[in-house]
């Protein structure tokens, strides 16, 4: 069995945002990327099922779309643990244009289970994990929090609207996951970097498909006015303006 | 042309945010001069879907398949693109819950249509379609233009708030037909949270951090959650201590929320943690720190200690409740 996870590169999350050329796009000068924290959970369950198969899972792969800028984080992901990687060679502008790409360079590889974090912390869309499952003609399972080796498939943990769900699987499907599918992300070791030197990082052409959205232009939001402070002493006043001015409870 | 809404029900009824869907839509669909057509899923008495026209539908299309009991991703998709082409659909509207973040971008593919994803508004512009929408956590707003003729978007929770336009709406049945091969999943276990309010559907939440110092402390956090029928949620490092569960985890990492009230008590504010309440309307923190960053972004704020502060709030909120 093969597993791939989908790896998103995103600005650190203590990142100060700001804009140029105009406010059209993200000024990424002094931006550290990283791992989209959920791909990391991601990343982490996957390493665990391959070493708890008894080696029934042979190989977990990682792929990202985008410019050779990406890379270090693809090495990163290689350093925690993944055997090889894949960087899809496309200027990736919207979540349609990176699953179309992303799904073109894996229909050939048969992979058993692929999993997605459930949102990119920069434009927060939740949209590459069901978009690529559509391309692929997958059976996709969303708001995982957790994945079983089981029998011949998987066993499932999913959050649905008013609970949770178990289910069972036993042909490949993607996997859209969040907390709880691992609940601290591994970190590269000393031998996991030396060692993602050597790994294959392999660069996959494919043809564009084109974008479906743009962004126009971007703003931050207006500063917040400043806090009401209420004594410590009378913390009954905070009830009272809550109800009567903020009109909230 | 039309809108299209998914009205998703839980056992049979429609909960807010399947309103708060129709209302938009309904609002959508009457600034580009069409129709909303609602479409509900599952098994549903002909009374409750046509609550929906109250919203502004003018039709709720309904398919009950008793192979649509579960959520089977692909098998729904399959259902909804197709009812898109029915009514030949310009914009397809999902509420942004794990429902709607399921299904909406498979469906976005399905129609060759632009996704938006936690849309916050109607569009700006309508030649072409212009949406905003939160990035970077809550850190900026980008302004989103579709490209392709169709649109797909999933609604944030609690931006559009429920508005009654009454249509005579009328229920029509269809039948879609599926192949079994778009069934993969079973089921093999169901379990509903009853009794208690879910975290992402509550208007009111009260959270509490680090500076709770124990998790033999969250007997009055809870009783003031209780008072105001709120519900219950937690920073990071206190679900990974294992004070709390981790379905209650906010933040970045955890699940994001846009309640009305957010308490946070005993939280410092760190960015990752903002970045899953940043919705809220009004924040509310209680910390120790006057310099704990929580004070930046909260509307009301009390500098003191949580536990010294947490009675006199159950007792204030107790009065307030039974008037
Ligand atoms: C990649 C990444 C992702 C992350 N994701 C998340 C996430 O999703 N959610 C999240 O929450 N964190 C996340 N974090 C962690 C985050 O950076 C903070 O460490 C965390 O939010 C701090 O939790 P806290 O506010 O409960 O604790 P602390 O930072 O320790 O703050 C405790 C606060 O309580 C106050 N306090 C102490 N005693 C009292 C008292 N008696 N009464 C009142 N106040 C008191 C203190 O003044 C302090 O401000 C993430 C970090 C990283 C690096």
């Amino acid at each position: 069995m093969k597993i791939l996870v989908l790896i998103s590169n995103v600005p650190d999350t203590t990142t100060k945002v700001k804009f140029g050329d105009g406010n059209k796009e993200l000024d990424v000068s002094g931006v550290q990327w990283i791992i989209n924290p959920w791909d990391e959970l991601a990343l982490t369950r996957a390493l665990e099922l391959k070493e708890s198969s008894g080696g029934k899972i042979e190989k977990v792969s990682v792929i990202t779309a985008g410019s050779k800028v990406v890379e270090p984080t693809l090495r990163k992901a290689l350093a925690i643990g993944a055997d090889d990687a894949i960087r899809v060679d496309v200027e990736a502008r919207d979540a349609y244009e990176v699953s179309a790409a992303l799904a073109e360079a894996v229909k050939d590889e048969n992979f058993d289970l692929i999993l997605a974090g459930i949102e990119s912390s920069d434009y927060n869309n939740s949209a590459v994990g069901g978009m690529l499952s559509e391309f692929l003609s997958m059976p996709s399972i969303s708001s995982v929090t957790s994945v079983e080796q089981e029998d011949e498939g998987f066993s499932v943990k999913r959050e649905i609207e008013g609970g949770t769900e178990v289910l069972a699987i036993n042909q490949p499907f993607v996997a859209i996951v969040q907390k709880g599918i691992a609940i601290n992300p591994r970190i590269p070791s000393m031998r996991g970097i030396m060692m993602a030197r050597k790994k294959p990082l392999v660069v996959k052409e494919v043809s564009a498909v084109g974008a479906l959205t743009e962004f126009d232009h971007f703003e931050l939001p207006a500063p917040k006015g400043k806090v009401t402070l209420v004594d410590a002493d009378n913390a009954k006043e905070l009830i009272r303006l809550l109800h009567e001015d903020a009109k909230v409870i | 042309m039309s809108v299209l809404i998914y009205a998703e029900n839980v056992d049979g009824k429609f909960k807010k945010y399947a309103f708060e869907a129709v209302s938009y839509g309904a609002s959508l669909a009457g600034k580009l001069g069409t129709d909303a057509i609602a479409l509900s899923i599952g098994e549903v008495a002909e009374e409750e879907l046509l609550s929906l026209g109250k919203y502004g539908a003018g039709k709720i299309i309904s398919i009950a398949d008793s192979r649509l009991d579960i959520l089977e991703n692909a098998a729904y998709t399959k259902v909804i693109a197709e009812v898109a082409g029915k009514v030949d659909v310009k914009v397809v509207v999902f509420a942004s819950n794990n429902t709607g973040k399921a299904l909406a971008p498979r469906v976005s593919v399905a129609l060759h249509a632009g996704f938006v994803g936690n849309a916050m508004s109607l569009p700006l512009e309508v030649e072409p379609l212009m949406f905003k929408k939160m990035v970077f956590n809550g850190k900026a707003i980008g302004y989103i233009k579709l490209k392709s003729e169709k649109a797909v978007l999933t609604l944030a929770r609690n931006s559009f708030g429920i508005h009654e336009s009454p249509k005579d709406a009328a229920v029509e049945t269809m039948e879609i037909a599926l192949d079994d091969s778009l069934f993969a999943v079973k089921l093999k276990d169901r379990h509903k949270i009853t009794g208690k309010i879910l975290l992402t559907d509550a208007e009111v939440v009260v959270s509490g951090g680090r500076g709770m110092k124990s998790a033999d402390n969250w007997g009055p956090l809870e009783e003031f959650a209780e008072v105001l029928g709120a519900a219950t949620a937690c920073s990071r490092p206190v679900s990974d201590e294992g004070w709390r569960p981790h379905e209650e985890h906010t933040g970045q990492t955890g699940k994001i929320i846009a309640p009305n009230v957010y308490f946070a008590l005993g939280i410092s504010g760190a960015v990752q943690h903002v970045a899953g309440v940043s919705g809220s309307k009004i924040i509310v923190a209680v910390n120790t720190d006057k310099e704990a960053p929580i004070f930046e972004v909260a509307d009301y704020g009390i500098v003191g200690d949580v536990m010294k502060v947490l009675p006199q709030l159950i007792e204030a909120a107790k009065e307030l409740k039974e008037g």
